[in-house]
């Protein structure tokens, strides 16, 4: 959508030019080695301090950036004409089994006009806090992925709105299940999580807003309006 | 033992030539009850694709009695449970058993509604009878439509055996208030050791 509430569509490969070849699956790629994409060159030269590591593996281009400037990498892809990284399919983590090993942040950034994926690591050493900046100012997809990212490894993006557990519920008291000090089984006995699991009401995971029926009031349908004014409740 | 009229036979009397037989009020009302059960699947993984086929045309349980399925707990009576309930769906399976009307009964359909199956994780609920009552356990990974037919056939004879004046088959089980747990802790412990409900339900002694 654009400002002016036109809409219009992206044509994967439409900033290649005419004269770009078809896209085909590559063959034959190494695991480890090969070119980056223009993407990993030109973030070498436009963040010379942040940018780490350029990685290339199974052909795909792995940036590792510095976690304090990953909201500023990932605005510049987003915007810069020649990179217009417009997709942002995945937030996730990775955490290791070596623990002398950071926790990585990882972003999958794909770029349709280009045709052009990059990954976007970012690493958090051992013992400092689990915080990164959120792109949900970027990419309001980021909103789900980041608190699903959240939920499960406790990792704290800092300025998302909304930073709240998406699949526990938000009561959950037993960690983050991800991470490689959690039990399979979870921390608590089986009736003590069916206990709390129970305690929790149904409607409880949605946030005030999402429950809140009165701004939207005036766009109800009639029908609606006129039980809602008479006491009329649903569930409880 | 005379042959007199037993003293009540005046209260049938046949004015017309209309057939009519008599019967035990429980056998007249079961054989209503068991041929007329309205499933509400919970499907909720691969099991309810199994129930899916169940009700289609291959293998139709309408056959059995169950052509309408119910989508609302309340014009329920037949809950079937398909696939494994993590506890975040813990209290919407029970508020759902909750809002359907007596009489009702639920099958557990498959290994993780039954006993967790493979999952024993973080989050999924070790046997939904931890939650609510159930009836009938079909097993299978997902069991293919003949089982859960078996399981539905089991039911029905369940149902055809039950007897009215057992005041305690259409009790609701409260809860526990403070712990919401209708069964005392320490078994739902138990039962959920690793393989906990399937050595606890067969005692093969292995």
């Amino acid at each position: 959508m654009n400002d002016d509430g036109s809409f219009a569509p992206v044509v994967a490969g439409s900033a290649l030019g005419a004269g770009a070849p078809a896209p085909a699956t590559p063959k034959n790629v190494a695991h480890r080695g090969g070119a980056p994409n223009e993407s990993g060159e030109a973030l070498r030269q436009q963040f010379a301090g942040a940018v780490r590591r350029v990685d290339v593996v199974w052909g795909e281009t792995t940036v590792v950036v510095d976690p304090t400037r990953v909201h500023d990498v990932i605005r510049w892809l987003h915007d810069d004409p020649a990179q217009r990284y417009d997709y942002l399919s995945d937030v996730t983590a990775v955490e290791f089994r070596d623990l002398e090993q950071p926790i990585e942040v990882v972003w999958h950034l794909r770029s349709l006009p280009f045709r052009r994926f990059l990954r976007v690591k970012a690493q958090i050493e051992r013992g400092a806090a689990l915080e990164v900046p959120s792109v949900w100012d970027i990419y309001k997809g980021a909103d789900w992925l980041e608190r699903e990212c959240y939920d499960m490894f406790g990792i704290r993006f800092v300025g998302h709105p909304d930073l709240r557990r998406l699949l526990m519920w938000e009561q959950y008291a037993e960690g983050f299940p991800l991470r490689k000090d959690f039990p399979l089984r979870g921390r608590f006995s089986r009736s003590e999580q069916l206990r709390q699991a129970l305690a929790a009401n149904p409607e409880a995971r949605y946030s005030k807003e999402e429950l809140s029926i009165a701004d939207a009031f005036e766009d109800l349908p009639a029908d609606m309006r006129r039980r809602l004014t008479t006491g009329e409740r649903t569930g409880e | 033992m005379g042959l007199s009229p037993r003293p009540d036979s005046r209260l049938v009397e046949t004015t017309s030539n209309e057939p009519w037989i008599t019967t035990k009020l429980d056998a007249f009302v079961n054989w209503g009850r068991k041929n007329s059960l309205w499933p509400m699947p919970f499907g909720t993984a691969c099991c309810a694709i199994e129930f899916m086929a169940t009700a289609a045309s291959k293998y139709d349980l309408a056959r059995f009695g169950m052509e309408r399925q119910a989508f609302s707990p309340r014009q329920a009576d037949l809950l079937i449970c398909a696939g494994r309930v993590p506890f975040k769906l813990a209290p919407v399976l029970r508020r759902i058993w909750q809002q359907m009307p007596q009489p009702k009964w639920c099958i557990s359909m498959g290994a993780c509604a039954s006993t967790g199956g493979m999952f024993d994780n973080y989050a999924v609920v070790q046997g939904i009878d931890s939650i609510i009552p159930v009836d009938v356990y079909v097993p299978g990974c997902p069991p293919r439509p003949e089982g859960l037919l078996y399981g539905i056939l089991m039911l029905q004879r369940k149902v055809a055996n039950e007897r009215s004046g057992d005041k305690s088959l259409r009790n609701e089980m409260e809860p526990d208030p403070d712990t919401q747990l209708y069964i005392p802790p320490s078994v739902i412990d138990e039962v959920s050791e690793p393989f906990g409900n399937s050595i606890h339900q067969t005692r093969s002694g292995l």
